[in-house]
């Protein structure tokens, strides 16, 4: 097996994860999205060791998908708190001075 | 060696499929399964790659836990289920160009710097990603990042419980 070919599909998986990115408005897409490109550099991580036999990639990777869980659990508890707030998630809604996101009525009030 | 070969083309192909169906489907449970898919795809190469101990934690922690969160965070965000959606916005263009412009950037540089090293399965390559060596190198070299993960961990959990929670 070549190592490029790990790499080259990394590369590819991570470009991919780049345009989900740029392009999801709803926030749980845009979070599938990282999770491709964390998914791409752990390949990466595993591929090179595997071809230079040192075990710290791995651990490397294991933290990566350790901290990663962590990311997605919070990311999506702020999800949750906006959808409270605004009774939708749209990364779209920029909310300044002059445009201001309308409220649900009836949303939590502290 | 063809085994593996072949493996990994088959392998590799439904996770490029898969990846691209995740940020273009219309339906967003779709995008979870095909996410599912990706996921298994790359534990699939961490076997291929020796890393028997990351492939199972990959497939217990990403596919056990974080797709059933992401299911979750749909279902209770009320993301339109239907099927037929529209959740893009009006990037596509310009992200597809700086997404294969990136893309071409990356092989070109791989291409270029590896060449055509390979990785042999051989049992230098198997030992290293075994169990045993792992949870060595965890224990002893890593020990440290180890704790402090740990508390990542019970500061994450926390966190998400004050934030989500409902008073």
């Amino acid at each position: 097996m070549v190592m490029n070919q790990f790499l080259i599909l990394a590369a590819f998986l991570f470009c991919t994860g780049v345009y989900g990115v740029l392009v999801r408005r709803n926030g749980v897409l845009v979070l599938m999205s990282v999770e491709l490109m964390l998914n791409a550099v752990n390949l990466n991580l595993v591929a090179f060791s595997a071809r230079l036999q040192e075990v710290s990639g791995q651990v490397f990777a294991l933290f990566v998908i350790t901290i990663a869980a962590a990311e997605v659990a919070l990311a999506l508890a702020v999800i949750l708190a906006t959808f409270r707030i605004r009774g939708r998630i749209d990364l779209d809604d920029a909310e300044t001075e002059s445009s201001p996101v309308p409220h649900t009525a009836g949303a939590d009030e502290r | 060696m063809v085994a593996q070969n072949v493996a990994f083309w088959i392998v590799a192909v439904a996770m490029a499929l898969a990846a691209i169906g995740v940020v273009r489907t219309r339906n967003v449970v779709h995008a979870a399964l095909y996410l599912v898919v990706v996921l298994a795809g790359v534990a699939a190469q961490y076997i291929l790659l020796g890393a028997e101990f990351v492939a199972w934690v990959q497939v217990l922690i990403y596919i056990g836990a974080v797709v059933i969160l992401f299911l979750f965070g749909i279902m209770l965000t009320r993301t339109p289920m239907g099927g037929d959606s529209e959740f893009d916005n009006n990037q596509r263009f310009p992200a597809a160009v700086a997404a294969v412009f990136l893309l071409g950037v990356l092989v070109t540089l791989l291409v270029d710097a590896f060449g055509r090293e390979k990785i042999e399965l051989d049992a230098g390559v198997l030992a290293t990603g075994s169990s045993a060596a792992v949870g060595d190198a965890i224990f002893r070299q890593y020990v440290v990042p180890f704790e402090v993960v740990s508390m990542l961990l019970l500061a994450a959990l926390v966190g998400a419980v004050v934030i989500a929670r409902r008073d």
